[in-house]
């Protein structure tokens, strides 16, 4: 209660403070007068009385004073006063504000924007209720050498019945790299191939996702056999169907198959982190064959990933119970020489992947830049505070605590901070829209990336932090300034005392080193990619390469010769256009993502109880590296008789011939095959490919005739070799030849080739451009800050300077003297930074190529980059010294 | 020559306020002259130590002020005891003279 009134009395002589006033002024009048009434009536004359009284009670003004300032309500009236003070002030140097303000915005706004991506990728929870207890369950193939490879359909089975640790666990299929999972739609307007994911009935319930309208798929749509039934999603709903909630029980032609729409999902629904998501159709596993599946499940309760993998490892040998006796010992052998082992990893890390490395670096540099961005501001703080050293003495002589005063400074750092963080929040959503621009566009998550709450609170936190920072440097040496010194040292002053630029000197040091730092990682990130980019990855001008898949439904074509037939026609078409020196079509593209694995036999070198490690596949139609641009290294390529008739050929890159026969044409005319009993010749081998982009090994491939593969046929990868590549009137000419065989057939993954080898070094040079932004802010604000520093000492030193010209000191040696302080300076933070760069530049190691983080030349050369850049920022103030006129000089100040 | 008015025991201001207006209230000068007289002129209060206790008592809801013609036609700010403050004062004299009572045996202790 007594808290409340308190409050209230406080409100109301803040907002009502001349009468609040006025009724103490009469209060104590009244007493005054009262007193003084008394000493009259013993015959005092009025004047001695109101002197007496004043003696005896003390003055008038000072009671008032210290009633006033006891109350809460007085220190909030104190803030606000200094408040307005600080506005004034900086309102006063408009120069200083500036910069002060934009240096901090361009280091708050960049520190803003880089945790937003942080947040939206790292931080933020995944949109599934309970999103911690869902894991993807993949399995590694140590005898293979093969690692995180998904599941067959009996591993879901036997997952699904005999489980301890899952509460349920739903298979998925989403389809590999550039292949992606899709169906042909018709009969709703023009054809179109609309990206799919065929689900088991457990997925979505897993994802705790209900749908909007009708219902989610149950395990009667699994059945071979049931009615073919799909779900949409809300976007496909809206866009072809207007939001029509009478949908449901509607059919729609997929792949030339009427399917029943049962379902809607709700706008809020995305699966994992795939993007354009049309349609949602049963997964069927009893129809499926092969490790193409991909797997997540929801963990009971309380369990931990350990105990779920342990489950699965327990799991996995029951696979070979209900399989038929002859397959057994099989199944058996492949368990053991596999060496099959569960492959668990949350759901949120599944779909992060690696990229949590390079953003927490970057947003670490990023943070450097804040830094020095602090220690510039607080060097100006520094510069100004020295410059009002004399009003702070009169504040100080006049009865202002040191402790009011410090908080005064203080307060302005903060008024600083805040208005540099509004702007840099401001600068953020522009660098945003940049960042997310400059990402590889595989950055997973990249449309969950924002500015949120989290976000706004982060900037609010660091523009505090970032105030008190740099405001604290001043009231530490300031505030407490005594009267006497600070009253006499603004006379005319002996030469600037050492222990006034200590402060400054160490912040200059502080941001050199940390530049260097910041300038160390870019270099070595320049040198990774230059190593990259020299790395021949097999294939040659890949931007003169167009890629494209075509979708031919299955219903569509029921035999495999009728398809061969109808890609051949297509790719007749596509050679009459003009301009196409060479074209082809196989069923994947190097560097796609889409390329098989799987065991390869040599003839001869089966070992018993070892399996083969797997090797890279591709199907190919004779003239693909011709398209390619992979030259041979022995042999022949394959013919169209090889690729018609299924020859028993095949091709082979250049270091697989070479591990198992030394001599690439040693090579040819060996067996190998896919099964344990090799029969394929090998009639070519061809260069190595960096299928996996040129930072990795280039893996061992195979190249078998297409009509080796049957499943590869209706989604052929067609390559086109011509200087047009890229082009909207070459790809508009090649749809046009696509739908003279066609007029149905939609296209996708429309790429050159040189797209696909870019997106290999994607992740490389985004941190090499974000680095390198990081390094040269960090340079510039270094190099200003120097510039600032010696620029001050030159004006402070210009007394000095006057009477060393007097004493016939010459131009050079003044300009050697402030050269030199410079040199002092950047070489101690250069000495800094290169031993934290030292330390940390192994932090970047993992994402390194060609080059060790300890790289003596990017050290050097940044360096001698950075030296000469301080010499230049203390180069300018050298000269304003050097043209000192000693008489001018010695009558300054 | 009298003697020098004696400080006040620290924090024993704010009870005498409230044992002055407990027996009548009335305006800040009349407090510090009860205060004088009944004290035989030990205490002399100081007039911003006297508005500054007045103030806090009035803000912790014990004393209630409130603005009144003087004898001679001047205006005047009257404060009396509220029934918090007059539990206040009941607790605060118990709790004083226990402590007086206390420190005395220390004190005549040999």
């Amino acid at each position: 209660m007594s808290l409340f009134r308190n409050f209230a009395t406080g409100l109301r002589s803040l907002f009502r403070k001349n009468q609040v006033d006025r009724e103490l002024d009469e209060e104590l009048g009244a007493y005054m007068e009262m007193e003084a009434a008394e000493k009259m009536r013993q015959g005092v004359s009025r004047k001695d009385a109101l002197r007496e009284v004043r003696l005896e009670r003390g003055s008038l003004e000072v009671a008032k004073e210290l009633v006033r300032s006891s109350s809460w309500e007085s220190v909030v009236e104190n803030c606000w006063r200094d408040l307005r003070f600080a506005a004034r002030m900086l309102r006063k140097s408009p120069g200083f504000t500036t910069v002060a303000v934009l240096t901090l915005a361009l280091g708050i706004g960049a520190t803003t924007a880089m945790f937003s991506v942080v947040d939206g990728v790292l931080l933020r929870p995944l949109p599934y209720p309970h999103q911690e207890r869902l894991v993807e369950v993949g399995l590694d193939l140590p005898g293979i050498n093969q690692f995180n490879w998904p599941l067959r359909p009996p591993d879901y089975f036997t997952f699904r019945e005999q489980s301890r640790t899952f509460e349920d666990i739903g298979l998925y299929f989403t389809g590999f790299g550039a292949a992606v999972n899709s169906v042909n739609v018709t009969g709703l307007g023009r054809p179109e191939n609309v990206r799919a994911l065929g689900v088991t009935d457990g997925v979505l319930p897993i994802l705790g996702v209900t749908p909007l309208l009708g219902r989610s798929f149950t395990r009667a749509d699994d059945e071979p056999g049931s009615s073919d039934t799909v779900m949409i999603t809300y976007g496909y709903w809206r866009s072809k169907f207007g939001g029509d909630s009478s949908v449901i029980g509607k059919t729609i032609d997929l792949d030339d198959k009427p399917s029943t729409i049962i379902g809607v999902l709700p706008q809020s629904f995305r699966f994992l982190d795939m993007t354009n998501l049309g349609i949602l159709l049963p997964l069927r596993p009893r129809t499926q064959r092969g490790y193409n599946y991909f797997a997540v499940a929801r963990l009971k309760p309380g369990v931990t990933l350990a105990e779920a993998s342990a489950d699965v490892a327990r799991m996995l040998p029951m696979e070979v119970q209900g399989v038929p006796a002859a397959e057994v010992q099989l199944g058996l052998k492949w368990l053991k020489e596999s060496r099959i082992a569960p492959n668990l990893q949350p759901l949120k890390q599944y779909i992060i992947g690696d990229v949590d490395k390079v953003l927490w670096i970057l947003m670490g540099g990023i943070g450097l830049v804040l830094l020095i961005a602090c220690a510039n501001v607080a060097n100006l703080l520094l510069v100004k505070v020295e410059g009002r050293q004399q009003e702070l003495a009169i504040r100080a002589a006049l009865g202002g605590s040191p402790a009011r005063i410090a908080g005064g400074l203080l307060l302005e750092s903060l008024v600083l901070a805040v208005i540099g963080g509004a702007l840099g929040l401001l600068f953020a959503y522009g660098a945003l829209r940049v960042l997310i621009a400059l990402a590889p566009s595989d950055l997973p998550r990249l449309n969950d990336i924002g500015i949120d709450g989290l976000v706004l609170l982060f900037t609010l936190g660091v523009t505090m932090v970032a105030g008190l920072l740099f405001g604290s440097m001043l009231p530490l040496r300031y505030a407490g300034v005594g009267v006497g010194t600070g009253l006499r040292e603004t006379g005319r002053s002996v030469s600037a005392s050492r222990e006034r630029h200590r402060a400054r000197n160490a912040l200059v040091v502080i941001q050199v080193g940390l530049a260097l730092v910041l300038l160390v990682s870019s270099g070595l990130m320049i040198r990774t990619f230059h190593a990259l980019i020299h790395v021949q990855p097999g294939f040659t001008e890949p931007a003169q390469v167009q890629t494209f898949r075509v979708h031919i439904p299955p219903a569509m074509v029921k035999a495999p010769e009728r398809l061969v037939r109808m890609d051949q026609a297509i790719l007749d078409h596509i050679e009459a256009i003009p301009g196409v020196s060479s074209a082809d079509f196989s069923q994947a593209v190097p560097m796609d993502a889409s390329a098989d694995s799987g065991p390869l036999f040599v003839k001869d070198r089966i070992l018993p109880g070892q399996l083969s490690p797997a090797r890279r596949f591709f199907w190919i139609s004779p003239s693909f590296f011709r398209t390619m641009g992979i030259p041979f290294v022995a042999g022949r390529d394959l013919t169209w008789d090889d690729v018609l008739n299924n020859r028993p050929v095949a091709i082979v890159s250049e270091n697989l011939a070479r591990e198992y026969w030394h001599d690439p044409s040693d090579a040819l005319g060996k067996q190998i095959g896919r099964g344990p009993k090799p029969d394929r010749q090998i009639v070519g081998v061809v260069v190595d490919v960096y299928n996996d982009g040129t930072s990795q090994k280039a893996p061992a491939a195979v190249y078998w005739p297409l009509t080796d593969a049957v499943f590869s046929l209706g989604q052929p990868a067609f390559a086109i070799r011509s200087g047009r590549a890229g082009s909207q009137s070459f790809m508009s000419e090649v749809r046009q030849a696509v739908w003279s065989v066609d007029p149905e057939l939609p296209l996708s993954a429309v790429h050159t080739l040189d797209y696909y080898y870019r997106k290999s070094t994607a992740s490389v040079s985004f941190m090499l451009v974000m680095l390198s932004l990081a390094g040269g802010m960090a340079l510039l604000l270094g190099a200003i800050g120097l510039y600032g520093v010696i620029a001050y000492s030159v004006s402070q030193r210009t007394h000095e300077i006057g009477i060393r010209m007097a004493l016939g000191g010459q131009g050079e040696d003044i300009l050697r003297l402030i050269l030199g302080q410079g040199a002092m300076l950047a070489l101690i933070g250069v000495a800094i930074g290169i031993a934290a760069a030292f330390g940390l530049s192994r932090f970047l190691s993992s994402l390194l190529y060609g080059v060790k983080p300890t790289d003596p030349l990017t050290f050097l050369g940044v360096t001698i980059m950075l030296v000469l850049v301080t010499q230049l920022a203390c180069y300018i103030p050298a000269r304003r010294a050097m043209r000192v006129d000693p008489m001018v000089a010695l009558r300054y100040e | 020559m009298p003697e020098k008015p004696s400080d006040l025991v620290q924090g024993t201001l704010d009870m005498l306020i409230l044992k002055t207006l407990a027996l009548e209230p009335t305006h800040g000068y009349g407090i510090s002259v009860r205060i004088e007289q009944m004290s035989k002129g030990v205490f002399r209060l100081n007039a911003g130590s006297l508005f500054l206790a007045i103030q806090r008592l009035e803000r912790d809801g014990l004393i209630d002020g409130e603005w009144k013609p003087t004898e001679n036609n001047r205006r005047a700010r009257y404060y009396t005891l509220t029934a918090k403050g007059r539990k206040r004062l009941n607790n605060e004299t118990r709790e004083w003279g226990r402590q007086v009572a206390a420190i005395g045996r220390i004190l005549e202790a040999s």
